[in-house]
This record gives C-alpha cells, sequence and structure tokens, in this order.
C-alpha cells in the first residue's frame, strides 16, 4: 500500500469510527421503541427468540460482507440454503449410519461440503468465465431452487425418523448458560469472518481487490482466487445457517430461504459495508441482520400498524434508518 | 337447458371429429410447487394423468407447470398452438390469466378451472374447487363447539388474496354472537417459517390463547413448533386445513393438539381432470360448477383421506 493511501486511511479512521457504531446505535434506538410499544418487548424470552431467528441471515450475511467487500454479489444464497437444507434431510433420511449423533454430525459435515461446493462454482464461473457475478448468481439461484424442487418431488423434504428429528432438535432450541445455541453460532461465524477479513493477508487482499480491481492486480494479487475464496467462504457461512435451520422446523420446501439473499444484502448495506466494495463491517452486519428482525418483532407486537402494511413500514424504517447513519458518518 | 345441451352436441361432435382424425388431447396448467400444497397439486396431476391415458387408450394427457402469472399465460399459448381439446387450468391468478383463458376459449377448447374462479365466470365450461368460505366456516363452527363458545384464539392468515378473504370472513361469521374473541390475526403467507415467526409473536404478546386457526397444514407444522418452544399449556389445539398427510396422520392418532383437519385437497385436479376426461371421451354432460366438500377430518374418518405416497 503507497504511503498516500496510508495517510488518507489514518485521517479517515475516525470517521469510520463512528460510521461503525452507527448500526448499533439504531439497532438500540429499534429497542426502545420496542420497548414503549409493548413491554414484552424487552422480556428475556422475547429477546433470545428475536437473536435465534436472525441466526440464518445473520451467519449467511457474514459471507456476504466477504464477497461484497471484495468487489462481488452472491444473489443465489436463499436458494443455496434450500438447496443444502434437501440435500442434507435426504441424509439424514437415508439412514447410512445406525448412531444418530454420528448420522448427525456426517450430515452436517456433507452440507459444509455441498455449500463449499456450491460457493466453489459460483466463484469460478465469476472469475474464469469473466461475467458479471449478479448473472453468474442469479443463474445459480434458479438453479439450486429448482433442484430442490425436484428433489422434493414438488412436496416437502422432511425428517422421517422423529427420534432423530429428536435428536437433532437441541441445536436450534437448546441452550448454554440460557443463551441459545444460535446465538453462539452468530458470534462464532462474525468472529471468524472478522478475523479473516481484518487481522490475515488474506483479507487485507480481499479489501485490496474490492477498492480497486487493477491496482490489486498490478500489485501482483491473484484477484480471481480471492474472490474465488470468498464465495466458497459464503457457502460455508449457508451451510452452516442450514445447519442452524434444518432442526427448527424438521423440514425443507422449495419455498425455504425465499428472499434470504436480499434481507442478507439489506443487513449487510445496513451494517456499513459499502456496495461497491473495499470496505466491509462484520460486526455491523450483525447489527443489521438483528435491525432487520427486531423491526418484523416490534410490528406484530404492537397494535399500531395494520397487517396490510407491515411490508411499508418496515421499508420505511429500513430507509430512515440508512438516513440516519449517512448523517451520522458524513460528519 | 337448450343452450347447454347445444353446447355439449357441439363439444360431443367436435371431441367425435377430432377422434376419428387423431388422438384427443388434454393440457393441464398448474403452477409450478411453491409450497407443500401446490406440490400436492402437482403430484395428483401427473398421477391422474398416467391413470387417465391408461383409461382412455385415445387420450393424450400433458401437464405443464408454471412458476407465475406470466409464465403460465405463455405456456397456455404454447399448449395451444400443440392443438389441444381440453384444458384443465388452475390458475395463478384468476384476474390476469382470464383474458389468456379466454383466448385459449375462442380456438373451441373446453375450459375446466380449478380451485381459483376467473373474473368472468362465462368462460369456464366446469368448474372444480374446494368450498373456501366453508374451510372458515367449519373451522370456526368447531373452535367453537370445541371451547364451549367462550375463549381468546389467535388467527393466521395465508396471502392477502381473495380465496383467504372469503375463508377469514366466513370463519369471522362462524364465530359471531359467541364469546369467541380474536386476539389478533396476521398474515403468514401458507409459508412454514413465516407462521412460525408469527405464532413465536403472538404468545410472547399474549399471556393467555386458547386455540390457533391458521387455516393451512404447512403453517399448523410451524405452530406446534413454536408452542413447543415456548412450553405454553394454555393453548388447547389448533385447527388448519387442506388436509396434509401429517397432519391427517396426527388426528388419526389422537394428538390432543390437532383434534381434526379441514379439508381442501390438493387432489381436486385430479377431480377436474377426470370429469373433463369423461366429458371428452363419453360426450356426457359435465358443465357447470364441482364444488367438493370441506369436510371435517376427524378422528373417525381421517384414514379416508390419508394419502401414503402423496408428498402433501
Amino acid at each position: 500500500m503507497s504511503e498516500a493511501t496510508q495517510e488518507t486511511a489514518v485521517a479517515k479512521r475516525r470517521r469510520f469510527e463512528i460510521g461503525s457504531i452507527a448500526p448499533f446505535l439504531a439497532l438500540l434506538l429499534l429497542c426502545g421503541l420496542g420497548a414503549v410499544v409493548n413491554p414484552r418487548f424487552m422480556s428475556f424470552d422475547n429477546l433470545t427468540n428475536v437473536l435465534t431467528r436472525s441466526a440464518f441471515i445473520a451467519t449467511i450475511a457474514v459471507g456476504q460482507t466477504l464477497i461484497i467487500t471484495g468487489g462481488g454479489l452472491d444473489l443465489s444464497v436463499g436458494a443455496m440454503a434450500a438447496f443444502v437444507a434437501g440435500v442434507m434431510i435426504l441424509f439424514l433420511n437415508s439412514g447410512t449410519i445406525d448412531n444418530p449423533f454420528l448420522l448427525i454430525a456426517t450430515a452436517m459435515l456433507l452440507s459444509l461440503v455441498v455449500g463449499a461446493l456450491c460457493g466453489l462454482f459460483n466463484g469460478l464461473v465469476t472469475t474464469l468465465g469473466k461475467i458479471e457475478p449478479f448473472i453468474v448468481t442469479l443463474g445459480s439461484m434458479g438453479i439450486f431452487r429448482s433442484l430442490v424442487t425436484w428433489l422434493a418431488q414438488g412436496g416437502s423434504i422432511t425428517i422421517h425418523d422423529s427420534d432423530l428429528r429428536a435428536a437433532y432438535r437441541p441445536v436450534y432450541f437448546g441452550e448454554f448458560l440460557g443463551i441459545p445455541y444460535p446465538v453462539y453460532v452468530i458470534l462464532g461465524v462474525a468472529a471468524i469472518g472478522a478475523f479473516v477479513l481484518y487481522a490475515t493477508a488474506y483479507g487485507r487482499r480481499v479489501r485490496a481487490v474490492g477498492s480497486n480491481e487493477d491496482v490489486a492486480r498490478y500489485s501482483g494479487i491473484n484477484v480471481a482466487r480471492v474472490r474465488t475464496i470468498t464465495y466458497v467462504f459464503q457457502g460455508l457461512c449457508v451451510a452452516i445457517a442450514v445447519i442452524v435451520y434444518v432442526p427448527r422446523l424438521g423440514s425443507t420446501t422449495s419455498t425455504t430461504g425465499l428472499g434470504w439473499e436480499l434481507q442478507a444484502i439489506t443487513a449487510v448495506v445496513i451494517g456499513g459495508t459499502r456496495l461497491k466494495g473495499g470496505v466491509g463491517r462484520v460486526w455491523g452486519t450483525i447489527a443489521g441482520a438483528l435491525i432487520l428482525e427486531v423491526i418484523g418483532n416490534i410490528m406484530l407486537l404492537s397494535n399500531l400498524v395494520s397487517e396490510y402494511l407491515i411490508g411499508a413500514v418496515q421499508g420505511a424504517i429500513i430507509i430512515i434508518a440508512m438516513l440516519a447513519q449517512r448523517s451520522l458518518t458524513r460528519r | 337447458m337448450n343452450k347447454l345441451l347445444a353446447g355439449v352436441a357441439a363439444l360431443g361432435l367436435m371431441a367425435g371429429v377430432a377422434h376419428a382424425q387423431e388422438k384427443l388431447t388434454m393440457a393441464v396448467s398448474i403452477p409450478s410447487a411453491d409450497h407443500g400444497w401446490t406440490g400436492g397439486v402437482v403430484y395428483h396431476a401427473t398421477q391422474e394423468a398416467k391413470a387417465l391415458e391408461k383409461q382412455y387408450p385415445g387420450l393424450k394427457v400433458i401437464v405443464k407447470t408454471s412458476p407465475d402469472g406470466a409464465a403460465q399465460a405463455n405456456a397456455l399459448e404454447d399448449l395451444t398452438t400443440q392443438g389441444i381439446n381440453a384444458l384443465v387450468v388452475l390458475p395463478h391468478n384468476p384476474d390476469e390469466l382470464t383474458d389468456p383463458i379466454k383466448k385459449v376459449k375462442e380456438k373451441g377448447v373446453f375450459i375446466t378451472v380449478v380451485d381459483r374462479a376467473l373474473r368472468e365466470r362465462s368462460v369456464e365450461d366446469l368448474y372444480v374447487a374446494g368450498n373456501n368460505p366453508e374451510l372458515g366456516r367449519v373451522a370456526g363452527d368447531y373452535i367453537k363447539k370445541k371451547l364451549g363458545g367462550k375463549g381468546d384464539v389467535v388467527v393466521i392468515q395465508g396471502l392477502p388474496i381473495p380465496i383467504n378473504e372469503q375463508r377469514v370472513n366466513a370463519f369471522k361469521k362462524a364465530i359471531e354472537g359467541s364469546q369467541i374473541n380474536i386476539l389478533d390475526s396476521q398474515f403468514g403467507n401458507w409459508s412454514r417459517d413465516d407462521a412460525f415467526k408469527v405464532m413465536q409473536d403472538f404468545l410472547t404478546k399474549y399471556p393467555h390463547i386458547d386455540a390457533v386457526w391458521c387455516q393451512d397444514d404447512d403453517m399448523a407444522v410451524s405452530v406446534l413448533e413454536a408452542v413447543k418452544q415456548a412450553k405454553r399449556t394454555d393453548v388447547k389445539f389448533l385447527v388448519g386445513g387442506a388436509g396434509m398427510k401429517e397432519m391427517v396422520e396426527k388426528v388419526m392418532n389422537g394428538d390432543p393438539m390437532v383434534p381434526v383437519d379441514v379439508l381442501y385437497s390438493p387432489s381436486m385436479v385430479a377431480v377436474a381432470m377426470d370429469v373433463t376426461a369423461a366429458g371428452l371421451e363419453n360426450h356426457i354432460p359435465v358443465r357447470g360448477s364441482f364444488i367438493l366438500n370441506a369436510t371435517l377430518v376427524t378422528k373417525e374418518n381421517a384414514k379416508d383421506f390419508y394419502f401414503k405416497d402423496s408428498p402433501f
């Protein structure tokens, strides 16, 4: 990195610090609003419900943060989640291993492999094919979505064995020290994402590739490889989300994960990551995912809004949150 | 009546001519499987297509699924160019597909509409559907009776489309005058994930709920899970609808949380195909409406509505 860019980086640091806490401020404000609207909002059960529910989008959005920071985009994550979930449940139903815990562990491993392969596919087609990620992942979104419909033969794929289901159920519903497991999953995935992005040479390369592809290439960075790995990481994040998702309802349908890609991208942007790449905020993304989930929760707990208008109010709150953040970061 | 007979005669004549030249063709245009119920529709349509081709050696049945309304309009055009004698259609959105279906009819094709009635009712020759208002009424009546005319219920609705409206209005009418109180009513979009969130939040919002009406068995799965997680014992039971295999099984086994189900079976598409084929092949008068009952599935009759191999 040249001296000039380093200087600007130092100059910008202060501004970035405000920027990085803005989504958390927005989240706090929303929680305040929630408490006013319905005192039950602040109840421990409700807060853990919301945190747990946000696990899918939050986990997926961490992967999306890396991709977007590297100048890419992945629209296929929702369909990919449904596909990986389908493969996982079919494997669980196959009963190849007698020991239920070993079977579940193998199924988890399998979904990680499938997720990584799906991501690798997106990454390779994008980088080797030199096609816009928007188009590639729009295509793979269709592919994954149809594959799950085909696997389900149009219906739903459900874990048949109720004992197996009971053995796997605690992964979503169980808790450690009063906190549900999915919350630890969010923290773990975010910590890994943040470590990779901020503390490793690879993370620096991702940011370099995202802020200026040509400069990165001239400085000897293998742009294609750096980008492809972000897609593989995304695939792994999707698989982790699936591992937490499957035990909740024990089934997947062709509508599973519909619209998750947009929610994940929204969470990333609310969190302060630049959609054009170069700047990524993993923890901001987590705040963004929580904001999305909290808004929905407040809408339902309040009696203020007609059920027909919930979508409009959610949209408005997202826009207002972004505007508030912008005015904070510009200062 | 004369007009009807003439119509049937004309159809018979037309079919007869077609028969002399080549096989008769019936096209079936349905939404692709975007949730459990439509998954069931696809299953029953493909099964029935095979059965009908076996039953009538001169009949060819083409089943075509479409992911959305626009794609279905295109599919209708493509099917018509192939030359068809009858069309069985379950439209995505009946309002936007009325004109495309009308165009097919102008080619002299026999039109059977399933589940969702068209804007212009004169377009359809045969209409086969479940009874949406009845689905709401039967559920409402049951909840009223089971709770002894008094209690707090929450409602999880489907998508904001006309059939949802019909169900909900009939439900409200059924409990009118009783002391059944609807605490809240929100959209679950016939989606398991959405219904799970809505039910979790209902449980947070209301410390006491007697019963849940969620009008659809896909969403019932989520309601059960949410209640189980919250360890709430005040929720006595839920009433779903459609007749999903897993729920009918629970009714059969006497699960206290799922005492009944209200039928709105995706197999109605098979009924529509069967009656249409009978009209085509046997030249019998089949024009009119065929409304299937929203039968209350109880422990006693559940085995009649359990389709082991269906995905739904």
